[in-house]
């Protein structure tokens, strides 16, 4: 008990809070990404999704990541940034 | 002013010293040293010769007598001056140091004086003392003192009621055991463990991908409870987790078991008393404990990777405590893992691998070879499924009397590699789904495929443990190589 100053182990990252963006009120004709992370049978989730959306008169584009254990390369987020209004990611398992 | 010649020396916090040392001839002694004392008449001498500016004294201000001595019990001024012997005579000139003699010599205190006839009672030569600032404490607390002076870690203020250990806790950097409080003076005795500069950037941790400096991987360190001596293996460990081939983000993430494994090669294994014998991949050993300690409280800490974050493993494994040890190399039959590796021999390196826990093998009976190698193909083959290929490495951990069956016929690490290979080359009626009965498998188009366990270089072999046990150990991987995580071996640095 006779410590008193510590110095902090962690990356001193203070809690960025940021507002969320905002939310559209029809998906119909924005331009929706489906993100496949390659695990399997994403893509049979995917697909489902795609008609649906479709059929509510949205623009869809496919995207899909080399591999699920690693984070999207910067070049696809990029790409999904700019041409997309919404992404959905698909979990799998 | 030079500011080597300032005596400005920082202690703690907020206690500076500062002593200006005057032109002219200096003289350093101390009281305890029979040169010094020999010395005195001189030093009187040179005094009335109006040639002497100034005495420090290192243990008592009233040595030498009758001489205007300043008191350097702090060593600030023999710090500054760098003194490493007493009496030491210096001559200054505009603050800087022009000329120094060390111990007695009637030449050489002449010529640097430029005073004929000194000590003519003295004999010619007399080697000094060792100044007070080599005394291995009292340079390990000025060396702590002026490392402390320059850390930059946000410093937090435990208040009067809070309990250190409980504070730690409290604030989330604990991996569920009790931590080291990292306090300036720890974290400076174990940077000393390293000649890195604190400040030097050592990795980007994932997953939150922070800039890490040597300084963060020692506070670590002393969370994990580290001896400076341990910092380098450390910081060569988190340099290897933090590469993209070794993918510790995904190895964070992953819903399997694995977790960082630090495999250690080298010297530096039998320097800083790593096990690589009885009980090696188990408790009771400070480095092999403490070293894999700090790689997860880094990642943790640093990278912000924490257990039902990030880390969403199903299960877990208790290796992701900490999980390092050494290859027991001297009387192993084969070349140490990082050696397999590139690293030159008598190199210290580490591997690290994505281990999964420990499976056993025993076997009793064997007495060649060709049949030990049968049973480790047996048991290899159950790496995450007995029906699964390619998709996982494998460390085979041969024990000593294991591996002297392989000694004794002359099997060298490429050889065993080799009969495993064959011995697991699996028809591939085994493994497609359905067959034995069982759901899980391969798809039917592998039914007429032979599919080997192991992709090529993703079965590691290295030689650990007690003296006593026919038992060798598997640990099983994860995804390997490109999709997952690749093997790394990284050399450990000073």
């Amino acid at each position: 008990m006779t410590t008193r100053i510590l110095l902090d182990p962690t990356g001193e990252r203070t809690a960025a809070t940021r507002p969320r963006a905002s939310r559209p009120d029809s998906l119909k004709g924005r331009t929706v990404g489906l993100l496949d992370i390659s695990k399997a049978r994403g893509n049979v989730f995917l697909d489902r999704i795609e008609e649906l959306l479709r059929a509510d008169g949205a623009e869809v584009v496919r995207y899909r990541k080399p591999t699920f254990t690693k984070p999207a390369p910067v070049d696809l987020r990029h790409e999904i940034a700019n041409t997309c209004d919404v992404v959905i990611e698909a979990l799998a398992d | 002013m030079d500011s080597a010649l300032t005596g400005m020396v920082v202690v703690g916090e907020a206690r500076r010293v500062s002593t200006a040392a005057p032109d002219g001839l200096v003289a350093i002694v101390k009281r305890d040293c029979p040169t010094c004392v020999l010395v005195a008449p001189v030093l009187h001498q040179l005094a009335e010769a109006g040639r002497l500016a100034a005495v420090f004294s290192q243990d008592d201000p009233e040595f030498p007598p009758d001489l205007p001595v300043v008191d350097d019990r702090t060593l600030a001024m023999s710090f500054a001056l760098d003194i490493d012997t007493v009496p030491t005579l210096l001559r200054l000139e505009a603050g800087r140091e022009v000329a120094r003699t060390i111990g007695w010599s009637r030449d050489r205190w002449e010529a640097l004086t430029g005073v004929e006839g000194l000590g003519p009672d003295l004999p010619e030569l007399r080697p000094g003392c060792g100044s007070r600032t080599t005394e291995p404490e009292i340079a390990e607390a000025h060396a702590i003192a002026a490392t402390v002076a320059a850390l930059r870690s946000r410093r937090v203020e435990l208040g009067a009621a809070e309990d250190d250990i409980e504070a730690m806790y409290a604030r989330g950097w604990s991996d569920g055991l009790p931590l080291v409080p990292p306090t300036p003076e720890r974290v400076g005795r174990m940077l000393l463990g390293t000649t890195r500069a604190a400040d030097e950037i050592v990795a980007v941790v994932p997953p939150d991908l922070v800039e890490c400096s040597v300084e963060k991987v020692a506070v670590n360190a002393v969370l994990a409870g580290c001896e400076p001596q341990y910092l380098p293996v450390v910081l060569a460990a988190v340099e290897a987790a933090c590469t993209d081939e070794f993918n510790a983000h995904g190895l964070l993430a992953t819903t399997w078991f694995s977790g960082p494994l630090i495999v250690v090669n080298g010297p530096i294994t039998r320097a800083i008393g790593m096990n690589s014998g009885v009980n090696a991949l188990g408790q009771g050993n400070r480095a092999n404990a403490t070293i894999g300690r700090a790689l997860q409280l880094v990642i943790r800490n640093v990278g912000g990777g924490r257990p039902g974050e990030v880390d969403r493993a199903t299960l877990g494994n208790p290796g992701k405590y900490t999980f390092c040890f050494a290859e027991r190399e001297l009387d192993s039959p084969w070349e140490p893992l990082a050696v397999e590796r590139g690293v030159a021999p008598g190199g210290n390196a580490l591997t690290l691998f994505a281990g999964a826990g420990v499976q056993g093998v025993v076997d009793q009976l064997s007495r060649t070879p060709e049949s030990l190698a049968r049973s480790f193909a047996a048991c290899l083959r159950s790496v995450g499924h007995t029906k699964n290929v390619i998709a996982w490495d494998a460390m085979l951990v041969v024990s000593p009397e294991h591996a002297r069956t392989f000694r004794a016929a002359g099997w060298s690490k490429a050889r065993l590699r080799a009969e495993l290979g064959e011995l697991l080359q699996i028809p591939g009626e085994e493994l497609v789904r359905g067959a034995g009965g069982i759901a899980e498998g391969l798809p039917e188009g592998f039914r007429t495929s032979t599919m080997p366990k192991f992709r090529d270089g993703g079965l590691l072999i290295v030689h650990a443990g007690g003296d006593a046990g026919m038992f060798s150990a598997i640990i099983a991987g994860w995804a390997s190589g490109e999709i997952g995580s690749e093997i790394v071996t990284k050399e450990i640095g000073t």
